[in-house]
């Protein structure tokens, strides 16, 4: 018995593998294209028939969950044709099961999608999502947006240049990567709030006197990429930054700009401007160490501003340093954009949906909810408060200054490649030069490739 | 007995009609997505959109990739935490407990078990915690005054790795306990009265009457536990995700990390092809040694 069991157990195992060798190869199923789009596009979708609008997002947040629900409502109030099932997964969630949801053959017709080459350049590239330029015109987005943040949703040649090209995604919310600061000790240093870079590291250094000045929390490796970026900034042309974050040929790591930016966070890391053990903390026991009084500054996104405010009340603030010139460069981008995807049933609802939610009138409840609106930014700014800071530094980096891009956008493993870099660099295994090796050797292979 | 066979040969499908709905559920959601992904580890493929056949290109590359043959050491060096050090550890606390004929066993026996009961999400974050910086480790040891060994333990190039196979060394070690105790009741007490009186010490007694004895316990106690330490995910995932720089990626993470963020699912499968012979091969060397008694 035992030796037939085995016999009928191979067979079973080969017959399975002969079924499975035999199905299609992968990526040749699935997917279907869009079977109600005629070319003729309507801004009018008063009259369409009775439907449902599926919808992916991943603001499960507190304040963006409650404006994501008031637009949701507001929106089928005004078209009662029309019934939205929304689908609400958090970030990490979203971008392992989208890939999957896309391929369905039951897509979802509107997906966040996030701005970077391993997600939206990869779906573009697949032709997964639809193009939103017509809309665009109609709609009058391009006013609407500044190109500083449209460039962050824009592909051309079918994915391979990231910056110009189509539009495929609109933002509601805007993220700027700045410094906050306790009001406190800053006035215990007798000192002023910094505005220019000199002034900054200057005032690091004093604080820094008697204990770090600085809380950073790097064991997920990309928390370090929010102090990096802002220091290259300095440093560096952000025509080449955005090159370089874009993943676009054209520019190299391996300057000795980009070289002094690193010198520059290896030595606040030698002169003991940050905690110990930088590449062991927790990200969120950083921010919230900061929080409870240790350290003077924390350099991070907006998106801590609402939680800052509570563990600290009036004594936290944000700024952002200028460069030379008295504009703002620092790292920054947008909240993840609403896309349609190709298989939407209507992409005339779907675009009107994506026109409502990031609407002048959506720009209020975003900013009743203590979300950072991306557009109309400064004159919807608090009155007080660390988020009056944040909007007011938000409207001037997007109107006056640069909004440099999150580096990990470049290439689909630049994250990665990132991250462990920048735990090398603060380690001390490399020096500066190695570290933008290691980087030029992940960029240059990417944009080699493309071409 | 001319009768009895017949009956039995003409009987013979009875047994596979009751195997019949398990196999079609283990073919179904296992043997089918094996055969699946090997099928894609032979294409390169994004996930998304068409794929090329590639032929064996994927595995030239597993076995090239500088990141992933790192990440398989690391995997080797876990299996030292996760089997090894629990092997060494429960034969001697269940050699003990077993000598001793400790009071309240079954109770040492359900909390030494107690690692094995809890999720290894919830163990990684409990772990990390531990680990922080500022956290109970480092406090203890300041406490201690041995302020001078406080690091930050997943933060540091060297000592990261055994700090994350300690997790599975704390693990591992219960249901190795639990499964050496019950190997060792079976041995009748004679063979002890006569090792004694030969003469033999306590550790001669072990030699010679408790190891050979749990010889089968060994071997199931190695196969568990070296698979749980090559197909380590979540204890990675949550408590370093890889870092610092590469110093603890494992396989699984890797399969993980290229399948569903960088969008090279081609790959990613011939990784887990090879994870699963490399696995298949280590026990199959393990039981085959376990086996010849």
């Amino acid at each position: 018995m035992n030796r037939r069991n085995r016999t009928l157990l191979s067979g079973i195992g080969a017959g399975t593998l002969v079924v499975a060798l035999a199905a299609c190869a992968p990526g040749t199923g699935g997917g279907s294209a869009s079977d109600t789009d005629s070319g003729e596009i309507s801004t009018d979708i008063s009259g369409v028939e009775d439907m449902t609008l599926t919808v992916w997002d991943q603001e499960v947040r507190g304040g963006q969950n409650e404006q994501m629900e008031q637009l949701n409502a507001a929106f089928e109030e005004k078209y009662p044709n029309i019934t939205i099932e929304r689908n609400s997964q958090s970030f990490e969630d979203l971008g392992t099961t989208l890939r999957l949801a896309l391929t369905d053959n039951d897509a979802p017709d509107v997906v966040q999608a996030n701005n970077g080459r391993n997600s939206m350049g990869a779906f573009v590239e697949a032709g997964q999502l639809r193009p939103l330029d017509d809309y665009a015109a109609e709609y009058g987005w391009t006013d609407r947006y500044s190109d500083n943040v449209l460039q962050y949703s824009t592909y051309g040649e079918e994915g391979a240049v990231f910056g110009e090209g189509e539009l495929y995604g609109l933002p509601q919310v805007g993220e700027v990567v700045g410094v906050f600061y306790s009001k406190s000790k800053l006035a215990d240093l007798g000192l002023e709030v910094p505005e220019t870079w000199s002034d900054f590291t200057s005032a690091l250094e004093a604080a820094s006197a008697d204990g770090p000045a600085l809380q950073l929390g790097n064991i997920d490796q990309w928390p370090a990429g929010h102090v990096f970026g802002p220091i290259q900034g300095q440093h560096v042309d952000p025509a080449d930054i955005t090159a370089l974050g874009l993943g676009n040929a054209g520019a190299s790591w391996t300057s000795a700009e980009n070289e002094d930016a690193a010198a520059e966070l290896q030595e606040w890391v030698d002169a003991g401007y940050f905690n110990d053990g930088v590449n062991g903390t927790d990200y969120d026991a950083a921010w919230q160490a900061f929080g409870s009084g240790d350290g003077t500054f924390l350099m991070g996104g907006s998106w801590l501003a609402a939680d800052l405010e509570d563990a600290m009340g009036d004594d936290v603030g944000f700024f952002a340093p200028s460069r030379d010139d008295g504009t703002i460069a620092t790292t920054g981008g947008t909240g993840l954009p609403f896309t349609i995807t190709s298989a939407a049933e209507n992409s005339d609802v779907a675009a009107a949906y994506i026109d409502f939610i990031t609407s002048d009138d959506a720009m209020d409840v975003l900013a009743e909810t203590g979300n950072l609106p991306v557009n109309r930014t400064a004159e919807l700014a608090p009155s007080d408060g660390v988020l009056a800071d944040v909007y007011t530094v938000f409207g001037e980096v997007t109107e006056s200054g640069e909004l440099l891009p999150y580096l990990d956008y470049a290439t689909p493993t630049f994250g990665d490649t990132l991250g462990q870099a920048l735990q090398d660099l603060i380690d001390g295994r490399v020096d500066p030069a190695a570290f933008t090796e290691q980087l030029e050797t992940d960029y240059a292979g990417f944009t080699s490739g493309d071409e | 007995m001319p009768g009895r066979s017949t009956r039995r040969s003409g009987r013979a499908w009875v047994p596979y009609a009751y195997l019949a709905p398990a196999l079609l559920v283990y073919g179904v959601f296992l043997l089918f997505p094996i055969g699946r992904a090997a099928q894609f580890s032979l294409f390169e493929w994004d996930g998304l959109g068409a794929s090329t056949f590639v032929g064996l290109d994927n595995y030239v590359t597993v076995f090239q990739d500088g990141r992933l043959l790192e990440a398989f050491g690391h995997a080797f060096v876990l299996i030292f935490f996760f089997s090894v050090l629990p092997l060494a550890i429960g034969l001697l606390v269940a050699g003990v407990l077993n000598r001793a004929q400790v009071k309240g066993l079954g109770f040492f026996r359900t909390v030494l078990f107690l690692p094995q009961v809890i999720a290894m999400v919830v163990v990684a974050v409990a772990w990390r915690q531990i680990y922080a910086p500022d956290g109970v480790l480092n406090g203890t040891l300041r406490a201690l005054g041995l302020g001078h060994l406080a690091r930050p333990w997943l933060g540091d190039y060297a000592f990261t790795l055994p700090a994350v196979g300690l997790v599975g060394t704390w693990v591992a070690t219960g249901l190795v306990i639990v499964l050496m105790l019950a190997g060792m009741t079976k041995i009748p007490r004679e063979h002890y009265e006569a090792a004694r009186l030969d003469g033999a010490g306590a550790f001669r007694e072990f030699l010679a009457v408790t190891l050979p004895a749990v010889r089968g316990e060994i071997t199931v106690a190695l196969t568990l536990t070296i698979i749980a330490a090559l197909k380590t995910f979540d204890l990675v995932y949550v408590t370093t995700r890889g870092g610092p720089g590469t110093s603890t990626t494992v396989p699984s993470y890797e399969i993980y990390r290229r399948a569903f963020e960088t969008g090279d699912v081609g790959l990613a499968t011939a990784v887990g092809v090879v994870l699963t012979a490399v696995v298949l091969v280590i026990t199959a060397v393990v039981n085959r040694i376990g086996d010849r008694s």
